[in-house]
């Protein structure tokens, strides 16, 4: 169930993500793993299938191009390429033979980040199969997102976790990768862990973030924030009216407010 | 693709009276805003929140006579999917210390936290583990990580913002955990945006008095999300991930303790029993109901199953009527469709226009108000546009802010957006935008303590799903900390719950029994069955193909 009565029924639109084919407009020929259907031009894919019946288990998630959930290939008709791109973000052509693969097997390895350091040797020992790269570079003509697969592969290979971490970073893991790769590598996998050495060991680390946890733990702040939670709402009013602002040019860790004692 | 030629000569209307108004705004001239009478009078008739009309009272359950939208309450007295007599408890397929229901943010976190807490998790998932609002999550994450700030002055700007109808303890709890949340995913290697040193990159956001919205790019919740995912992959010794398997229904022990759930995978459409010694209910919001029709912002699962579920075994829900709109989200190109167009455009002096280029309200409103006027000019003036595909938008002119701050300040301002569109073909420094109110967040939720507790022994909740937090407003950024703090500290308090020992007796549906005759006493006779686990898109043209009368589906 969900409601799709718009509040004045003698207008009739489209409603939450139902689609619906106004007077007059254009209807395009697609074709969902060979089969035809007249739909709506201009409509995602996703919400294409969607107006010829289908309804979405697997292949829908996010529905706005960052979960990974709607990895689709397509050809059109008399053209030998092969397209790839997110059901909900590729917008029907006529003549365009689709499939989805919400899911592609690929290899994981598990690790304990405590045990890693800033060294690319874990990552080259926990996926050996990365040396397995022929630079095809179908794994980068693949990704929905642009994400230049294939050089963080061969970043990660010459132990530069740093740029891999950062090339990588707009993957959605949505394999189609992996799909396509002739050395059978988890790209996805191998990029999430290059990600979080990147973020654990070679980053620094927060020094102030560190400092503030420890006067949490250290309980410093419970006795402002019971006194918050049990003063009256009059009170609570005043305070919240009378708070200093933190000016929007100040540099970072400079700026200190005139009253200092709930710091 | 870009706009259709249709919609290419409406645009023309917009252009032909932007330089008046451009003139108009050089001289500090705006469209009158509203009074305060006016104000409530647009809306009480067209803001979802205030209308009458579609508002129900709930007749059976915890919140007995409180008034929801009418979708809301109907799914509050709603029926069981299983026949309670009919399960053979006694057969049981899973056992487990704790059962996570929901493998968003908040559900990961607390599987995290219990497996290191010793205990044995299994997390539900109703899609793929991972699949949640906590993914679209863009803007940043709030913690009041930096010297002129503290947990004093993040309660603060949270209660306030709130209109100091938030629960307090939860409040509290949130300002104090938050840093040690960001230092937790901080050692599981989540990328913050940083200087050299390593100190975060905070910015202000709506209602906070410091710079306290830490971020990673624009994709701050899906970077939260791939890292504890990962790390919960890491732990499968002790965290059993079920996909495609939701929840449908809360098992409890003939002592009323919470004992499990029972799950129904989608995809063979078998039914399981878990028994579990704690249960935690991460199950996010609601925003795929589409209150009145509204577009949203939701991943596809966000049906409220967690609130149903719990209100039947008696842990009633607070705020819940409270809704987020944001006044403008995308209504074409469809891709967009639902996601939101910042307030700064209309901060910047874009004006919103209907079908003829005519303003008809103030562009920058309150949230509330601003939505309501742009549901009243398009339904019940009829002057809206259509899109091809049906959809019915007003026109934000963004091209008036290269006018007024010079050429190139559309890209300069709005890069995110300015990509976004012109993707599909549209060059929003010179073309304007359709909008339309989208459906953002359930500001209410179950009722839990500061250490997400339920009034139920052994079910706890995190995220979405609770209520309190934010009050009947949320401000940007507490959502994601609210999904981690929260998400760890069921994780703690159920592993803790267990350490006590619990003694499970047998496994009991009483509880929706009970409910179910509540329903008929209430003489609720066609009662709607929920959870409804996800919304049905089918046009009206495929459902009557279906042959609803004259076929049986096998």
């Amino acid at each position: 169930m969900c409601e799709t009565n718009s509040t004045q029924p003698e207008i009739k639109v489209a409603t939450g993500d139902r689609a619906i084919l106004p007077e007059g407009a254009k209807t395009i020929p697609i074709f969902v793993m060979g089969k035809k259907y007249e739909v709506p031009e201009t409509l995602t894919i996703m919400k294409a299938m969607e107006f010829a019946g289908f309804k979405f288990l697997r292949g829908a998630g996010c529905r706005g191009g960052i979960c990974g959930a709607c990895p689709t290939v397509y050809r059109l008709a008399g053209d030998y390429k092969l397209h790839f791109g997110l059901a909900c973000q590729t917008v029907v052509e006529p003549n365009m033979y689709l499939a989805q693969i919400p899911f592609f097997p690929a290899n994981r390895a598990s690790f304990n980040i405590e045990e890693l350091n800033g060294a690319a040797e874990a990552i080259h020992a926990l996926y050996p199969e990365v040396f397995r790269c022929v630079a095809c570079n179908l794994c980068t003509k693949a990704c929905p997102m642009d994400v230049k697969v294939m050089d963080y592969i061969s970043a990660i290979k010459q132990g530069q976790i740093e740029k891999a971490a950062r090339i990588s970073f707009d993957c959605i893991q949505c394999g189609l990768c992996s799909s396509r790769c002739m050395g059978e590598i988890p790209q996805y996998h191998v990029a999430q862990l290059a990600r979080r050495i990147f973020a654990r060991y070679i980053q620094p680390q927060a020094e102030h973030l560190k400092q503030r946890a420890e006067e949490i733990s250290a309980g410093k702040y419970d006795q402002m924030l019971d006194d918050l939670s049990t003063m009256d709402k009059d009170n609570l009013e005043q305070l919240y009216v009378a708070r200093e602002r933190e000016p929007d040019m100040a540099e970072p860790g400079t700026w200190q407010p005139q009253d200092t004692k709930h710091l | 693709m870009g706009y259709t030629p249709e919609l290419k000569e409406l645009i023309k209307r917009v252009e032909a009276t932007r330089p008046e108004r451009v003139a108009m705004a050089r001289r500090n001239e705006h469209y009158p805003a509203l009074t305060m009478a006016e104000r409530h009078e647009v809306l009480s008739k067209f803001h979802p929140d205030y209308q009458e009309d579609a508002k129900q009272a709930v007749r059976v359950g915890p919140n007995k006579g409180d008034v929801f939208q009418e979708t809301v309450a109907r799914l509050l007295e709603s029926r069981s999917i299983i026949r309670p007599e009919k399960v053979n408890l006694q057969r049981v397929d899973h056992q487990t210390d704790v059962l996570v229901i929901g493998g968003g943010g908040a559900g990961t976190s607390a599987a995290i936290m219990a497996a290191d807490a010793g205990c044995k998790v299994i997390i539900a998932n109703k899609l793929r583990h991972g699949d949640s609002n906590t993914i679209m999550a863009e803007g940043g994450i709030q913690a009041a990580t930096q010297e002129c700030d503290s947990p004093y002055y993040h309660f603060l700007d949270t209660i306030g913002g709130g209109h100091f109808s938030n629960q307090r303890d939860l409040v509290a709890a949130l300002a104090k955990d938050a840093p040690l949340s960001i230092a937790w995913l901080e050692s599981l290697g989540m990328m913050f945006n940083k200087y050299d040193d390593g100190r975060t990159v905070v910015r202000h956001c709506g209602g906070s008095s410091r710079k306290r919205l830490q971020s990673s790019g624009d994709m701050t919740g899906a970077e939260i999300m791939r890292v504890i995912r990962d790390e919960a992959r890491n732990r499968e010794d002790m965290i059993t991930v079920l996909e495609f398997s939701p929840a449908v229904e809360l098992l409890l022990d003939t002592d009323g303790k919470c004992a499990g759930a029972i799950l129904f995978n989608m995809e063979t459409r078998e039914y399981s029993i878990v028994k579990a010694k704690a249960v935690v209910m991460a199950t996010g919001g609601f925003g795929r109901l589409h209150v009145k029709g509204f577009a949203t912002t939701n991943h596809y699962g966000a049906t409220m199953d967690g609130v149903v579920m719990a209100y039947r075994a008696g842990v009633g829900n607070q705020s819940l009527h409270s809704t987020q709109y944001h006044p403008t989200g995308v209504t074409y190109p469809e891709q967009n469709v639902g996601l939101l167009i910042t307030e700064k455009v209309r901060g910047l002096g874009a004006h919103v226009l209907n079908i003829d280029g005519e303003q008809f309200c103030f562009p920058l409103e309150p949230r509330d108000v601003e939505s309501a006027e742009l549901i009243q000019e398009a339904m019940a003036k009829g002057k809206g546009i259509m899109t091809p595909t049906g959809r019915v938008g007003l026109w934000l002119d963004s091209p008036m802010i290269e006018e007024l701050h010079g050429p190139g300040s559309v890209r300069k301002e709005l890069p995110a957006k300015f990509i976004q569109f012109e993707r599909h073909g549209i060059d929003i420094s010179k073309e304007p935008m359709l909008v339309y109110p989208t459906l953002h967040y359930q500001n209410g939720g179950i009722n839990v303590d500061g250490d997400t507790n339920t009034k139920v022994p052994g079910l706890f909740g995190a995220g979405e799903v609770i209520g309190g937090v934010h009050g009947e407003n949320r401000l940007m950024g507490n959502s994601l900390q609210d999904i981690i703090t929260f998400g760890r500290r069921a994780g703690q308090s159920a592993g803790k719950y267990i350490q006590g020992g619990v003694e499970l007796k047998d496994l009991s549906l009483d509880h929706v029994v009970k409910f179910e005759k509540e329903l008929a006493e209430a003489g609720i006779d066609n009662p709607m069955v929920a959870p409804i686990l996800l919304p049905d898109y089918s046009t009206d043209e495929v459902s009557a193909n279906r042959w609803p009368e004259a076929a049986r589906a096998a």
